[in-house]
Order: structure tokens, then C-alpha cells, then sequence
């Protein structure tokens, strides 16, 4: 038994007080990593918590594009894009498609009829593994420059104070634009007659490794039609949704996929600014939609439309709002499916259900 | 100090492979739980950096685990000092116990995680396969599982710090020296 050399009581009283700094500076610097000595720090909760807390009509919903239901389809590669992106995905091909029509509401219950932003997000897996997954929107551009101002817009469009939206577009005057575009910008009756956009910018990789910063839209195929919105509101709350049920009976409905390049000048950081109309497009494919299936049984129920669950051949780029989508959507899906007793099934999901 | 017969056959310390390996995953499963905590409370671009290491970081640490348990139950590990209380002796072994369950569950709880909800596991450019069918349930289980576990993970490692600390600075009886990268004094004194 080795002697056990004697420290005396006031060495052991210092070691001690040694040990517990040693203990209590690592757990301050965890605390701090955490967030929890920073209350000002934008973390995904805080992000997510400015949708409002959730009513018990939102919970087992999604927090923000709460309504919506699931399609499948195919996305039909031109391989025009292979130029740009080596993604198995442009590859000319069919791929299958797992995608879901929205509104831009926290509210699952929300009137059809009554939401300004429609939109649509993808999932798409060619063979081999990879996927891609995009939500895009109807509009032309997005509201605000970065996610802090997304944040402060949130803040500002549910707080009690008038004059908060005022002071918050005085601080922000990149809205301004989205502002007259919720006003002026066209309706239309139907998802199939949206033009979806991606606003936020990725860099596409080619075989040889250079890089491109680009855009994507789906270009509807069905001619838009100009719609009031009083009369969607008369047409019953889930008009949009039985009108593109209706509508899919009768066929599938298309999309182009157009691809916009971006001049070496063009803001790739900042989705509230459009680039110039003349920029360099590619046609990757063709979005196919082809069924359509309530949400709380459909295939797009449980999944995360990340925007950042990107194949080979695609990155995010400066653009600060993947990275926030990405970490703010994830909160949404862990609160979420927390919550799927209150949004129950009424068939068994994923495959449970007995083989015929 | 001659060492009598009975200090060679029993080894005072753990072989140089598991020194290795203890200082080596250390050193990465605390900059896992300080990733894991960091990358959760941003939404700044630092989110993807953070995301696409600690993916790859635990796979590494489940191989780790894999190869240390091996070598573990391979070369055994030094005898406690026998002058130790019995309650220090129980809590040693006990968190060696827990050390090893986490070491080996988190990775895995977080991988089964991905793949409940169906997420892609991408790791650097491979992608691994799903290890559980896609359920939110399971997903909802194992999310909260990982996010408890890793508070659980970070206040063993401070206990575990604390108590490393206390065997080498007040009672310096060689249970330190014994997985110390370098033989110390405290080692040698036996």
C-alpha cells in the first residue's frame, strides 16, 4: 500500500476551492455556450416563440406555415442544370417527390382565402441517398434583410403598441417593398397557379468544382388568373385546398423550374433584394404534382422541409437565412412532434398499417 | 522506492493505448456537449458549422467507444487504492458504468434521432443508413432522451473533473497518476 503523502488542512481547504473554480469556470463556460448567461441572443426558441405561443388549435402543427396539406409527385430533370450543379437531382431523370402546398400562418385554421403568402416546398430523392429539400414562397422577394430583422418584424406585427409596425419599418426600410406587396401583389385562386420562389440564395457545384450563386423558382404552367380575395373568402375556408384537389382529379399539374445565376455584383446575401430580370436562367426540370393527401395522414406531415438538407452539388451560401430556417424549423419539428396526440392520425402512419 | 513483488504484478496504472483513448475522447466529447449546447442556441450561420462537426464528431466518438470497451475488458484496469472508503469505491465503478453507457447510447440515440425523423444522416460525404423507422413518437422520445442525457453526460464529466482532481491534489494516492498522459509523481510513489 502506497504511503499516502499528508496534506495539511489549510493546502486541503485551497485545493479544494482550486477544485470547485476548476468545476464552476467549466460549467460557466457551458452556460455561456448554452446561451443561458446571454438573454438577448437570437436562439431558434426565441425565433420560433415570436410566431406567438401556440393555441390549442397549432399544437402537433407546424408553428409557422401551420395549414397546409401533403402531395406527391416527380420532378422531371432536363439536365440543363448539370452544367451548373453536379446534384444527382439535375441529372436527366424522374425523381420522386414528396412535397406540401402552405400558407404562410400560424394558424392551422386559418381562412384559405385570408392568407397573403401561399407556399410550397419540396422533398426530392434521386437515387443514392442524397436528397434535397426547399420550401419556396409566392413572393417576389423576402419581407427582410437578415433574421434579426425577421425577428424584430414578428415582434413588431404582434405587439399591442400602433405604432410598433411603424417604428419597426423606420428601422427596416428593406420591408417596404414586401409591404406594397402585400397590398398591390396579385391574387390568384389557385396553388396551381403560383409562382413559387426560393428568394434565398445556395451555391450550385459543378463537376469541376466551381461554384455558382443561384436562385430557383417554380414557374407555374397553368396561366395565372387574377382572383379577389373577398370572393375566395365566400368560396368556404378550405377553398384553395379543394380547388387543387378538384383540379388534380383532372390530371396532374406542372411547374418549371427555373434556376437564376447570379452576377459576380448581385446582393447574394440578402433575399429582401431581387436581382436584375436579365440574369442568366437554366431550366433544371419539371415539378410534377399528381395526388394530393390531407396533411394529418400524408407523407409531408413528419417531414422537416429543412432548407438546408442539400445534395452534393449544392451548399448555402452567404444568405444568413438557410442556417436560421434550419435551426428554427428544427424547434418547430421537436415541439411538434412532441405534440402529435393532439393532432392525431386516423390511419397509422409510415407503413404500420397491414399489408394487403 | 523498490517496488515489492506484489506492486508488479498489479498494474498501477491504465496501458498507454487506454491513455491514449481516455484523453484522446475527452477531449472530444467535451467539445461535443459544448457543440451540441452551442449550436442549439443560434441562429446564426455558426448553426451549420456547428451541426455538420458534431454529426461526424459522434460517429467518431461511437467508434472510439467501441474500440475502448474492447480494450477495456482486454487489459482491465488498476485496483482502487484499499485505503479508499467504500462509498468513493462504489461511485468510482458506478461512473465508470455510466461513462461507458453514455459514451456508447448518445451517438446512437442521436443517429436512431435523425432517423426517426428522417432526416438524411450525412457524415461528412457519406450518408449513413436509418437505424429506426421514421415515427414521430420515437422521435419526440429520442430527442428529449438526448437532450437530458447530454446535461446528465456534462455533470458526470464535472463530478468525474472534480473527483480526478481531489485523488491528485489532496489525497495523492496514485488513482490520477494512473491515467495521467505522463507518469507523475503520484504514480511512482508505490
Amino acid at each position: 500500500m502506497p504511503p499516502t503523502r499528508k496534506v495539511s488542512p489549510r493546502a486541503t481547504f485551497g485545493f479544494l476551492v482550486l477544485i470547485a473554480a476548476v468545476a464552476g469556470s467549466t460549467a460557466a463556460a457551458f452556460a455561456y455556450t448554452a446561451g443561458w448567461l446571454s438573454p438577448h441572443r437570437l436562439t431558434p426558441s426565441r425565433m420560433v416563440a415570436g410566431f406567438g405561443a401556440p393555441s390549442a388549435a397549432n399544437l402537433g402543427h407546424r408553428r409557422n406555415h401551420a395549414k397546409g396539406l401533403c402531395f406527391t409527385g416527380s420532378f422531371e430533370a432536363s439536365g440543363a442544370a448539370t452544367a451548373l450543379s453536379r446534384a444527382a437531382v439535375f441529372a436527366t431523370g424522374s425523381y420522386p417527390v414528396i412535397g406540401r402546398f402552405n400558407l404562410g400562418t400560424p394558424d392551422p385554421t386559418a381562412k384559405d382565402g385570408s392568407v397573403r403568402v401561399r407556399g410550397l416546398s419540396i422533398q426530392v430523392k434521386p437515387p443514392g441517398g442524397q436528397e434535397w429539400r426547399s420550401g419556396m414562397i409566392n413572393a417576389p422577394f423576402f419581407a427582410v434583410s437578415t433574421p434579426q430583422a425577421f425577428y424584430a418584424l414578428l415582434t413588431a406585427s404582434g405587439a399591442k403598441d400602433p405604432n410598433a409596425m411603424g417604428a419597426f419599418i423606420e428601422a427596416h426600410p428593406e420591408f417596404k417593398p414586401f409591404g406594397a406587396w402585400t397590398k398591390t401583389g396579385p391574387w390568384t385562386g389557385s396553388y396551381a397557379e403560383e409562382r413559387y420562389n426560393g428568394l434565398n440564395a445556395f451555391r450550385f457545384i459543378d463537376a469541376a468544382g466551381a461554384a455558382s450563386v443561384v436562385r430557383w423558382s417554380l414557374l407555374p404552367q397553368v396561366p395565372p388568373v387574377a382572383a379577389d380575395p373577398a370572393s375566395l373568402g365566400a368560396g368556404g375556408p378550405d377553398i384553395l385546398a379543394a380547388e387543387i384537389t378538384k383540379r388534380l382529379e383532372a390530371g396532374p399539374v406542372r411547374w418549371t423550374m427555373q434556376v437564376t445565376v447570379a452576377d459576380p455584383t448581385d446582393p447574394t446575401a440578402d433575399p429582401s433584394k431581387p436581382w436584375p430580370a436579365d440574369r442568366h436562367t437554366v431550366n433544371a426540370g419539371i415539378l410534377v404534382v399528381s395526388q394530393v393527401q390531407p396533411e394529418r395522414d400524408g407523407l409531408c406531415r413528419d417531414l422537416n422541409y429543412d432548407p438546408t438538407v442539400l445534395p452534393d452539388g449544392i451548399t448555402t451560401s452567404d444568405d444568413p437565412f438557410p442556417a436560421a430556417r434550419s435551426a428554427a424549423y428544427a424547434v418547430s419539428y421537436d415541439a411538434r412532434t412532441a405534440e402529435a396526440a393532439d393532432y392525431p392520425r386516423t390511419v397509422p402512419a409510415h407503413g404500420e398499417a397491414t399489408q394487403p | 522506492m523498490k517496488a515489492t513483488a506484489s506492486a508488479t504484478d498489479v498494474p498501477r496504472r491504465f496501458t498507454a493505448l487506454q491513455r491514449a483513448l481516455h484523453w484522446l475522447m475527452a477531449a472530444f466529447i467535451l467539445a461535443m456537449l459544448f457543440i451540441g449546447v452551442g449550436m442549439v442556441s443560434t441562429v446564426s450561420q455558426r448553426y451549420l458549422t456547428l451541426v455538420s462537426i458534431h454529426k461526424p464528431l459522434g460517429i467518431a466518438i461511437l467508434v472510439l467507444v467501441l474500440l475502448r470497451i474492447g480494450v477495456r475488458l482486454r487489459f482491465g484496469a488498476p485496483p482502487l487504492p484499499a485505503d479508499l472508503p467504500e462509498p468513493m469505491k462504489l461511485a468510482a465503478h458506478l461512473s465508470h458504468y455510466a461513462f461507458y453507457a453514455l459514451m456508447l447510447a448518445m451517438p446512437l440515440i442521436g443517429w436512431a434521432m435523425l432517423s426517426a425523423a428522417a432526416y438524411p444522416v450525412q457524415v461528412l460525404n457519406f450518408t449513413l443508413p436509418p437505424i429506426v423507422p421514421q415515427s414521430d413518437t420515437l422521435h419526440s422520445l429520442l430527442w428529449t432522451a438526448h437532450y437530458t442525457l447530454a446535461f446528465a453526460f456534462f455533470a458526470l464529466i464535472l463530478l468525474h473533473l472534480s473527483a480526478a482532481l481531489f485523488h491528485a491534489l489532496i489525497r495523492r494516492d496514485g488513482v490520477f497518476g494512473a491515467m495521467a498522459p505522463v507518469p507523475g509523481r503520484s504514480a511512482h510513489r508505490v
